[in-house]
């Protein structure tokens, strides 16, 4: 299976603070692959990165073999234009109601008339579960699970040959956060896409990854198929995977547990 | 502490240069977006009519009462036997060189500045503009020139809605409370008023407009920090742009009238 975004030593410091620090990932293609990692191990600015929305200092990233760090904003249109995102608060323009959010691309980009626009909207709220009712309202009207599958449909409409998902189910009750995650499976199963998911949710992780990796301190430090999670005997994978406070883990500077003989 | 001194200077002159060198390059970028295809005009209609349209009645009401109460200074400050040359011909030059486009800079950068850079300072801090970026678009050609565009043209429109009714106020103030020959009134105003008077102030209104609307989008656009962060922003942009409004009149009236 071919590779669709490979990463290769990435780096990137703010400061004197350096939060990604080699990380080497590949994904092929029509693959999930699940990045989970605690808060501040760096997950978003490795997201951030792909999407050329931070520059890292060092390394590579290629899509579709070709490299996209350095390049200019309209140098990368087309790789832009073969991408989706879900950001983890959905992140809906508020000034815009629900059918010119999900068509926006359409809208902007693509030409699309406002008729077809339309269309293009109400068939990607169907793809999420939501009526055409919703297409005049704005995004201060929705609730937070609506948001979200609202900007599920925005980032699928174009349908474009990669999704990333931010944390997709944080804030969510159990049953959206299940509605959610079937839903992306479902979107991506559909378009046939290779997706990149950031969460700290192994109910996502368990419905979402072909792939799963660990980032912590900025590093990849386990990867593997989504089968081999409960097998794997990797202490770190092991304390994050069932929630333990006691492991090698350390959160926010404080090693927690001396497992690693430190206290 | 010698030491600690000079790295403490040595701190304040890097961010300042920092930040001077950073909004340099956001006017570059901003002008290179107004001046290149795309332009959203249904954006920019929308910012026309928010920058412009609603800013009408707050620089209506304040040059038509600035009038009004320089007419009374210059009545009372002045030679009263000589006054009805004197009021009107001061008034109109007053408001049309300087009050009317300085005033209503001040009131439209305190309206529209703050809202700008609250706009998109929250865009900013829930990753609305992220997103643009993520859906191909250009945040400067869509959020920033739009809002420079507009708050340029409507400027020199206010500006002269604020010059029309600055002198009106003087009218009505010297008609009504100092008994002025109404005729006589509007016969000096006319006179004495050449196109330069008007022209300079309009053209100072423009370059406002531009600074008011480039330092509400560069202070949102650069904030960060969620609610508090947008609330330094939004107070950042009205003070830099009521700043930058005092101290570009002085170096246009500087550059206009020196001649």
């Amino acid at each position: 299976m071919s590779e669709k975004i490979t990463l290769h030593d990435v780096h990137k410091t703010f400061g004197s603070k350096k939060v990604l620090r080699g990380v080497n990932l590949a994904i092929d293609k029509g693959q999930s692959l699940v990045v989970i990692g605690g808060s501040g191990s760096g997950k978003s600015v490795m997201l951030k990165s792909i999407l050329g929305l931070l520059r890292p200092e060092q390394g590579s990233i290629r899509i579709d073999g070709k490299e996209t760090i350095g390049l200019a904003r309209d140098q990368r249109r087309d790789i832009d234009h073969q991408m989706g995102m879900l950001f983890q608060n959905g992140a809906l323009f508020d000034s815009l109601p629900v059918w010119r959010n999900v068509a926006f691309q359409g809208l902007q980009n693509d030409g699309l008339s406002e008729v077809d626009a339309r269309d293009q909207a109400v068939d990607s709220l169907a793809l999420v579960g939501l009526g055409a009712e919703l297409l005049d309202l704005f995004p201060a009207a929705l609730s937070g699970g609506m948001q979200k599958r609202v900007g599920l449909a925005r980032a699928i409409a174009a349908k474009p040959e990669i999704i990333f998902f931010d944390e997709p189910t944080t804030g969510l009750d159990p049953i959206m956060t299940d509605v959610i995650n079937h839903l992306i499976r479902d979107c991506v199963s559909e378009l046939g896409a290779t997706t990149l998911t950031i969460t700290h949710d192994m109910t996502s992780v368990r419905a979402i990854a072909d792939k799963t990796a660990l980032l912590y301190k900025g590093e990849i430090i386990w990867q593997g198929d989504a089968d081999h999670l409960a097998a794997s005997d990797d202490p770190y994978l092991l304390q994050f995977v069932n929630g333990l406070a006691e492991g090698p883990i350390e959160v926010e500077g404080q090693q927690i547990s001396a497992a690693t003989g430190a206290g | 502490m010698t030491l600690t001194a000079f790295a403490t200077i040595g701190r304040f002159f890097l961010s300042f240069f920092a930040q001077t060198g950073r909004l340099f390059l956001f006017i570059g970028q901003t002008l290179k977006a107004m001046l290149q295809p795309p332009f959203y005009f249904r954006i920019i209609g929308q910012q026309i009519l928010r920058i412009g349209y609603f800013s009408l009645p707050v620089v209506a009401l304040t040059s038509f009462f600035t009038g009004g109460a320089l007419a009374i200074q210059i009545y009372y400050g002045g030679n009263q036997f000589n006054s009805e040359t004197i009021v009107s011909s001061i008034v109109a030059l007053g408001i049309t060189r300087e009050l009317g486009p300085v005033l209503g800079g001040l009131m439209v950068a305190g309206r529209v500045s703050a809202a700008i850079a609250a706009e998109i300072g929250t865009m900013r801090v829930t990753e609305q503009i992220d997103a643009l970026t993520t859906l191909s678009t250009d945040p400067f050609k869509y959020l920033v020139a739009p809002r420079v565009i507009a708050a340029t043209l409507c400027m020199p429109i206010l500006a002269l809605v604020a010059d029309i009714l600055g002198v009106f106020g003087g009218f009505v103030v010297g008609t009504q409370s100092f008994d002025f020959n109404a005729a006589i009134y509007v016969q000096r105003t006319v006179t004495f008023l050449s196109v330069e008077d008007v022209s300079s102030g309009l053209i100072k209104a423009a370059v406002f407009g531009f600074l008011i609307a480039t330092m509400g989008c560069y202070n949102g656009y650069y904030s960060k920090g969620g609610a508090q962060g947008v609330g330094r922003a939004t107070t950042n942009a009205v003070v830099s742009a009521s700043i930058l409004i005092l101290a570009a009149n002085y170096l246009m009236t500087s550059l206009l009238f020196s001649a």
